[in-house]
């Protein structure tokens, strides 16, 4: 009994270390010579993952990634961490959620995960879409934010960060859940480990032949900074402080 | 053209995120729907009637809208949902997990977290951690936003006269049980609507610490505690109180950083504030980039001091 199979959509993004530009021409992102990475939620979602696998709960860890031939990258990453296998559905398509969470639904009918387990947002996009529009298409329960995972024969029950605090929810299998920050602390793949992922099953498919729609339907019109602030002074003690906070900025 | 806000509310309350939501559906322009789904949730059907602005309440009222599972509410709201031109959410952990789902059911797409309305089609969000700021124009006939609350100004919660239709049940798919809730209750403003805010970040080394020195400094204030996310994973805070890119976005009128470095994920939460003060040991700190006033100094000496010098 329990689950078999657990499936992992991990995204190629820029690292969380770099502070992107927009380019010169104000065309868009620079991302020439940007260091990329695995998106760091999807690292907590795989570790998740692998923990049910060596608990013995889950037999298979499946990453899948969809996208450039590039996620190839990312994908040998999830496998150095203990995916077994590693699936990319290739494109050149500007992907938004809606559309990748139709990639993953196809491949969710074909590879019959008892749960999916994604990051809870993609730190280029900042959308936090994905899992809950594949949760609605695959009509399965969804559990978001989740700080905590126990899983059950039929069920598993997630605790939930939520304003306010923390929910606890039982939710039926097959669910999708998706990660939040205080889930776990993701493992570093060691050397022998990547050594392994490199002879791992990596199959590649092309978006086009799972027959869905995945045109983009927003429209980038524009990229620009942030709104700069104005150049602040250093005060030297709290007396100078509390004296600029009432008369100079007139916030107490 | 006509808007459907998803109300957040406790059955008997909207909370203050609505507010900021039919905030934005004005700037938008149309009329202004807002729909109510619980459990004998009249009481909240009542209260957002009264909301400057909103010509009609759709409430949707069974027992099994209880606890509000996300399935039963995105299924039932996707049957309401298709006559609209827009339906707008807070981006709270309520809207955040909702909206995505009944945009999905719609097979539309999501535009997450707006700070800006360009217009009916055409919205301004941050991406990147707040370095980039994307307009995006919708193609879709329904368009599913979720509204930075912080970046608008709340609707009024009294001057409104909406007349209170029932609207249809959905199923109840019984996926999904709440098993439990541990929610604050809070003595303090709500972070993300608060004036004030000050946070604490790593350098505070200890819950002991983090609340015996910002929970007197809070008070003298008014102010709502927030925490960066290194004082979240120490525990010295709970959740929640997370600012940044991937916690809760403010935008208060005074934002005091305390024992914070500025780590990108921290300022996408808290740059939009009108007044930042930052208090480090560290001169160089990155928080001092976004700072109105810098304070350089140890904070176990610095807080006190404020806490006293406030009377
Ligand atoms: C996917 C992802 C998402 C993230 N999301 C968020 C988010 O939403 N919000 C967030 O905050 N972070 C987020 N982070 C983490 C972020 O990158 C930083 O690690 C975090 O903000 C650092 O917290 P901090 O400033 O408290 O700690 P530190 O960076 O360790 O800074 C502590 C500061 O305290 C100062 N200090 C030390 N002692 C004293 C003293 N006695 N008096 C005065 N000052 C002192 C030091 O000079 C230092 O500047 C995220 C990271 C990732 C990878
Ligand atoms: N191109 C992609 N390939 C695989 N998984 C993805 C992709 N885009 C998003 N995801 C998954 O969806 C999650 C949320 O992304 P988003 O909705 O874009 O914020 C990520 O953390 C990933 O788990």
């Amino acid at each position: 009994g329990g689950m078999v199979k657990v499936l992992v959509p991990v995204k190629r993004v820029v690292d969380f270390n770099v502070k992107v530009r927009i380019r010169a021409d104000g065309s868009g992102v620079d991302l020439a010579n940007v260091k990329m990475s695995m998106n760091p939620f999807d690292e907590i979602a795989l570790e998740e993952a692998v923990r049910l696998r060596e608990a013995g709960v889950a037999n298979e860890v499946v990453a899948v990634s969809c996208g450039l031939m590039n996620c190839q990258d990312t994908l040998r990453a999830a496998m150095a961490i203990g995916a077994d296998r590693a699936i990319l559905v290739e494109t050149d398509v500007e992907l938004q959620p809606l559309a990748v969470a139709k990639l993953l639904k196809a491949v969710a009918l074909k590879e019959l995960p008892q749960l999916i387990i994604l990051g809870k947002q993609a730190i280029d996009d900042d959308a936090n879409q994905t899992g809950q529009m594949l949760a609605a298409m695959l009509g399965w329960p969804q559990a978001t934010f989740a700080s905590k995972l126990v899983p059950g024969q039929t069920h598993v029950t997630v605790t939930r960060e939520v304003d306010g605090g923390l929910e606890t929810l039982e939710v039926s299998l097959p669910a999708v859940v998706t990660t939040d920050l205080r889930l776990n602390e993701p493992r570093y793949a060691t050397l022998p480990n990547i050594m392994k992922a490199k002879k791992k099953p990596l199959d590649t498919i092309a978006a086009s032949s799972l027959g869905v729609d995945i045109s983009p339907r927003l429209k980038t019109v524009a990229v620009a900074d942030p709104a700069k602030r104005a150049g602040g002074v250093m005060v030297a003690d709290v007396g100078e402080l509390v004296a600029k906070l009432r008369n100079e900025a007139k916030v107490l | 053209m006509t808007i459907l806000v998803i109300a957040e509310h406790d059955n008997s309350i909207v909370k203050q995120a609505t507010l900021s939501v039919v905030g934005a559906a004005k700037k938008i322009g149309g009329e202004i729907h807002v729909a109510v789904v619980g459990a004998s949730c009249a009481a909240a059907a009542e209260v957002a009637a009264k909301i400057a602005g909103v010509a009609t309440v759709k409430l949707i009222d069974a027992p099994y809208y209880k606890d509000q599972t996300v399935e039963n509410l995105a299924v039932c709201l996707a049957q309401l949902a298709g006559r609209y031109s827009h339906v707008l959410l807070p981006a709270t952990s309520f809207g955040k997990n909702l909206g995505p789902r009944l945009a999905a059911l719609l097979d539309v797409a999501q535009v997450s977290d707006i700070t800006g309305i360009v217009s009916a089609d055409t919205f301004v969000r941050p991406i990147y951690a707040g370095n980039v700021m994307a307009t995006v124009q919708s193609s879709d006939p329904v368009k599913v936003i979720t509204i930075r609350t912080a970046a608008f100004d709340a609707a009024s919660a009294t001057g409104g006269n909406a007349t209170v239709d029932t609207a249809p049940l959905g199923p109840d798919l019984g996926v999904s049980r709440l098993v439990g809730r541990d929610i604050a209750v809070l003595a303090r403003p709500e972070l993300s609507g608060a004036r004030v805010v000050i946070s604490g970040g790593r350098a505070l080394g200890s819950h002991e610490n983090f609340h015996a020195l910002l929970e007197p400094l809070a008070d003298k204030l008014g102010a709502a505690i927030g925490a960066s996310r290194a004082a979240v994973d120490a525990g010295f805070a709970p959740n929640d109180y997370q600012v940044g890119q991937t916690g809760k976005a403010v935008a208060p009128d005074l934002y005091i950083a305390i024992g914070i470095s500025g780590a990108i994920q921290h300022l996408a939460g808290m740059k939009d504030s009108k007044v930042i003060v930052a208090i480090n040991k560290d001169p160089d700190a990155a928080i001092f980039q976004v700072a109105d006033y810098g304070l350089v100094g140890d904070l176990f000496e610095i807080v006190p001091q404020l806490t006293t010098a406030l009377g």
